[in-house]
């Protein structure tokens, strides 16, 4: 071992090793497409800020309208709670299963993240549903506006994500676990871990603070 | 070079192909840790195990706390030095969404305390 080798802290990476920090040439295709990725889920988070800002300024001003502790179902909001969460986990196995080429299981872990999410997006949309159909739609209060934009840009996210899967699927059955689909799937499972994330605060800031 | 010949290339976030964290166990940890805190925070709101005027701030630290799992578990962000820049990408993101949230109400709770009071 030479003196320099000694000197290095015990953890520390020499920089030819450690190719993220400028070493050994560019970052594989996969890191560059899962980091710009990251980047624009960042993005989303900014303007989800803004809603949940939105939201928080909007709480007061019911104009004599529903606040939400008469609106909200608390168990509903438990199970979409759950849905969205078991289709995170199964998200994860699933893109677990694909990174390790075993299309069978992603197959079955993709079903189920699928049937969680539209069953999260049906207890959404009955719920809107019967919202409005009391009167208290979007345009009843500001309150209710900055609600509906909120829980509503959320519920839209997920639904685009449903479709990408449909979509995604179709590609793992028809192109097989290349390199490219294995790519997507990546981003794919970043965005539904992104939206579950967005979720909590969702369910924090609308449903628990509300009751 | 007498140290194993190991190139630590830049992490992405979510699953990598060589990443010894990404199992199907961590994953179910990190689902346990996710319903722990999920029902948690339910029961501080419906019930009156917490001090009325503390339940704002139970919530609040159990929703960082569940974020701080998913994070883990389901994104492997890690403090190693493969995932340096997606933290750093993340600690930007957080700041942007802290001074959006916290700039936009604190900046109208001030104008609206500076409003004229309107008569009924």
């Amino acid at each position: 071992m030479t003196l320099a080798e000694i000197d290095r802290a015990p953890n520390e990476v020499s920089s030819e090793r450690a190719r993220g920090r400028g070493g050994g040439g560019p970052a594989p295709k996969r890191i560059v497409v899962a980091y710009g990725f990251w980047i624009f889920i960042l993005s989303d988070m900014v303007m989800f800020s803004a809603l949940f800002a939105a939201y928080a300024v909007m709480l007061g001003n019911t104009a004599g309208g529903p606040t939400g502790a008469e609106l909200f179902n608390i168990r509903s909001a438990f199970i979409e709670t759950m849905c969205l969460l078991l289709s995170s986990y199964t998200c994860g196995l699933g893109a677990l299963s694909a990174e390790r080429r075993d299309p069978a299981r992603f197959l079955i872990f993709a079903a189920c993240t699928f049937a969680l999410g539209a069953a999260f997006l049906f207890i959404e949309v009955t719920e809107f549903a019967g919202m409005v159909e009391k009167g208290a739609g979007p345009s009843r209060s500001g309150y209710l506006s900055a609600f509906f934009t909120l829980v509503g840009t959320h519920g839209i996210h997920v639904a685009s994500g449903l479709i990408a899967l449909v979509y995604l699927v179709a590609q793992v059955i028809a192109k097989g676990l290349q390199a490219a689909v294995l790519r997507r799937l990546l981003c794919w499972s970043l965005f539904w871990h992104a939206l579950d994330i967005v979720w909590i605060g969702v369910f924090t800031l609308v449903y628990l603070w509300a009751t | 070079m007498d140290g194993p010949e190991h190139v630590f290339d830049d992490r992405t976030p979510g699953v990598g192909e060589h990443e010894p964290t990404a199992t199907y166990l961590s994953y179910t940890v990190g689902l346990g840790l996710a319903i722990l805190a999920t029902i948690a925070s339910f029961v501080v709101s419906q019930t009156d195990w917490l001090w009325s005027p503390g339940i704002p701030v139970g919530l609040i630290v159990l929703a960082f706390a569940q974020i701080g799992v998913h994070l883990v578990f389901f994104l492997h962000l890690g403090s190693g030095p493969d995932s340096t820049n997606n933290v750093l990408a993340l600690a930007f993101g957080v700041l942007i969404v802290f001074l959006v949230i916290t700039g936009s109400v604190w900046i109208i709770a001030n104008l609206n305390s500076n409003m004229m009071p309107m008569s009924p």
